[in-house]
Order: structure tokens, then sequence, then C-alpha cells
């Protein structure tokens, strides 16, 4: 029961969010929006077991990708998004479908709802098997996000500095 | 108990809002904030069915997915700082050429 008021209550802040995140017309406050929808996703991993997923969750996305959205759009003076005029098709067609689409998933979904979840601690010791299953398991998958990630710093450097800048290195070198 | 069936809807509540923001949007930036929020949703999933097998192979997918996730944040990033650059404009309806 305290496990389902829990859920309700940051689950309706995560949607309440998501959906303010559409709503806003400035990108800050979408920003800020998704950084309540990450909060609240950190308490619905918690309830799940998943502390270690939880704390990831608030230190990189909560933290730095959000930081990095924020600077960006404080960087490029991001003001209020002109809204252009839309598609009507897609207006008369696409709200609609998305309603019955929706509705059927949630109903397919709910249909199923015999399985129960697991309490907070439930799994066996998570960060440390988490642990061990990356570093065993998922080895190979795990170095190669770190070369990813690498590739990833290198191409945001060269994407993000300016072209004359790069053309007087080259001239340099 | 939560039922694993709510977390599966509240993570397509998310998603759906993400793929909403994709397609509503016209500010590039929030545009990309909506494709994080597709991430987030599709990363409850996995947690929540991480629980229900007792397998924790799904929450080494999360993790796997935030890498990803925060790499394509920097790159994309760059990309908005570059486009900005030569475009003078946030505004996807008015970025519609490869090359200026």
């Amino acid at each position: 029961m305290f496990h389902l008021i829990i859920f309700s209550v940051f689950g309706l802040i995560c949607i309440v969010g998501a959906v303010n995140l559409l709503v806003q017309r400035h990108p800050i406050n979408s920003a800020l929006s998704l950084v309540v929808v990450m909060g609240s996703l950190a308490v619905e991993y918690l309830l799940l077991g998943a502390e270690f997923v939880a704390a990831v969750q608030i230190i990189v996305y909560a933290g730095a990708v959000m930081v990095l959205f924020v600077f960006v759009i404080m960087l490029l003076n991001a003001g209020v998004e002109e809204r252009t005029q839309g598609s009507r098709v897609a207006l008369w067609f696409g709200v609609p479908g998305i309603l019955v689409g929706g509705l059927l998933v949630s109903w397919v979904m709910l249909e199923q709802a015999g399985i129960q979840a697991v309490p907070v601690g439930a799994l066996p010791g998570p960060p440390k098997t988490l642990a061990w299953l990356l570093f065993h398991e998922y080895l190979l998958p795990f170095e190669i996000t770190s070369i990813l990630v690498l590739i990833a710093i290198m191409g945001a450097v060269v994407l993000a500095s300016r072209p004359e800048s790069v053309q007087r290195s080259k001239k340099e070198a | 108990m939560v039922p694993l069936s709510y977390y599966l809807v509240l993570s397509g509540i998310l998603f759906a809002c993400g793929v909403t923001g994709f397609l509503i949007k016209r500010n590039i930036i929030s545009i990309f904030m909506s494709i994080e929020l597709m991430l987030n949703g599709v990363n409850l999933s996995f947690v929540a069915f991480a629980a229900q097998w007792k397998a924790l192979s799904g929450q080494v997918f999360v993790f796997f997915v935030m890498v990803v996730a925060a790499a394509e944040a920097a790159v994309g990033l760059a990309i908005i700082i570059a486009v900005y650059r030569t475009r003078e404009t946030l505004n996807v309806d008015q970025v519609n050429l490869l090359k200026l």
C-alpha cells in the first residue's frame, strides 16, 4: 500500500513534469521540468530496488546532462520559441491516433496485471552484483562504451570549436 | 506492491510525451530534450522488467543507455552550437539545408 502511494505520487509528478515540458515555450522551463521528471524517476527506481541506477540517474542525468543542456540554452541565449503553422492533417489524425494507441497499449498492459513487482532491497545486493555483472559478463560492452565516450568527447570538441580556430591550428601544424 | 504493468504504463506515457514533444516542438533544444525524455521512459521499463524477472542485466543495460545518452547529449549539443553559429537560429523550420 505504502509502495503504491509513493509510486502514484511520484508517477504523477513525473507525468506533470513531462506534460509541462511539452507545454512550456521557453527552453529553460522545459529543461527544469525535465529535471523534475528525472528526479521523480530516480525515486521510482528506488522503489524497484535499483539503488545504483537511482544514484546514477541523479548524478549523470539530473546532474551532468541537464547542466550541459542549461549551459547551452544560456550560451545560445535561446528565447521563447516561435510557433509555426502545423499540419492540419497531423492534428486531425494524429491526436485521435495517439489517444487510441495509448488506450490500447494501457489496456493490454493492465490486463496482464497479475504479476507483482519486488520490494526495495529484495534483489541480491544490487551495487555489488551489478558491478560483478558489469566487469565480468558485460566487460566488452563496458570497454566499448569507454571508447564511445572518448569519441564523443573529441567529436564535441571538434564540432563546437570555431571554424576559424580550426583553420588557424591547421596552418600552425 | 505495485504491479509491473503500472510501471510499464508510466514508461509508455513518458515515451509518448517524448514522441509528442519531438513532433510538435520547434526549438531544436526542446526537441533534443524530448529525445532524453523518451530514453528515460525506456529506462524505466528496463528497470521494471529487471525487478520483475530478478535479472540484474536490465539494470546494466540502463547503465549503458545512460552512457550512450550522455555521449549523445554532448555531441548533439555541440552540433546545435555549430548550427546556431552558421544559421543564427534555433528554429528547426529554418534549418532545411544540409549545406549553407
